[in-house]
């Protein structure tokens, strides 16, 4: 537990840290491809979720993260096609990235009741940090209104999932 | 005369288009619709009779619910509808399972 707890604390950090580095005003092409990739991540969490859990709310809760998250990206390049935006890889992305790939490893190795609770604490606390970055640094940032307006989209539905991910945690406990 | 009768054939209608306005969700046939944009309930609040029934349009591209906390649930799938018919205990408040951040009420009126 303890090392649980030590873990999640080091993710948050780690996003904090990688959302931190773009504190110097990403550009429209660098948000489209850091709210792409965090779309990306939640989605491979979904995955590996649904093989591993055998709990019918996590299941549940894990579709919809990956219907979800896949549809908002859709719109995504939708948009980005449209206004001939050619989404730029950054550190922020790279940062986002590496650290999904560390928590899902991870999670990877823990089973039933342990897996559930540590891929569900990781929703809430992902969610909150993207959320958090949407509010004060992506959407500020964002030049285009339409991409504005999608990423405020994004921001509804991602704050939407951390409340489904907390009402599902609470039912774990 | 004409004139006159005009202008209360305008009011008339001034006076129908309001009421029309005060019961916007209602449509002739005792459904009440209801649209989902945006992730938010249009309108957020309904006045329904027992009986009557309320129709979701799912316009988002993601699924949501109609979702009374122990109580009934309606899935409504991306663009689609779902209905559910009003009971009498149905003066409920409501959200989407999948995003509670939407909420929406019901008021069940005589």
């Amino acid at each position: 537990m303890k090392t649980l707890i030590s873990t999640l604390a080091a993710t948050c950090m780690a996003l904090t840290a990688s959302f931190a580095l773009a504190a110097d005003k990403p550009t429209d092409p660098q948000i489209a491809h850091i709210a792409y990739s965090a779309g990306v991540i939640d989605v491979e969490a979904a995955k590996l979720a649904l093989q591993k859990t055998k709990n019918a709310e996590v299941k549940a809760f894990a579709e919809s993260m990956k219907k979800d998250h896949e549809a908002v990206n859709e719109m995504a390049l939708a948009l980005v096609k449209k206004l001939k935006v050619t989404p730029e890889d950054n550190a922020t992305s790279k940062a986002l990235v590496k650290a999904a790939d560390e928590k899902r490893a991870e999670l990877g190795k823990l089973e039933g009741k342990a897996f559930d609770k540590a891929y569900i604490e990781n929703e809430v606390a992902y969610h909150k940090q993207v959320n958090g970055a949407l509010e004060t640094l992506l959407i500020p940032s964002a030049q285009n209104a339409e991409l504005k307006s999608l990423l405020e989209t994004g921001l509804k539905l991602f704050q939407g999932h951390e409340q489904h991910a907390e009402h599902v945690a609470a039912d774990l406990k | 005369m004409t004139t006159l009768l005009l202008t209360r054939r305008q009011v008339l209608a001034t006076g129908a288009a309001m009421l029309a306005g005060s019961t916007l969700a209602r449509a002739h046939d005792g459904t009440v619709h209801v649209a989902i944009r945006n992730l938010a309930f249009q309108p957020a609040e309904i006045e329904v009779r027992a009986g009557e029934t309320i129709e979701w349009t799912n316009d988002d591209p993601f699924a949501h619910t109609a979702t009374v906390k122990g109580g009934w649930e309606v899935m409504i799938p991306p663009g689609k509808k779902a209905t559910h018919v009003v009971t009498a205990g149905d003066t409920v408040d409501y959200y989407c399972r999948f995003h509670p951040n939407m909420k929406g009420r019901i008021k069940v009126v005589d």
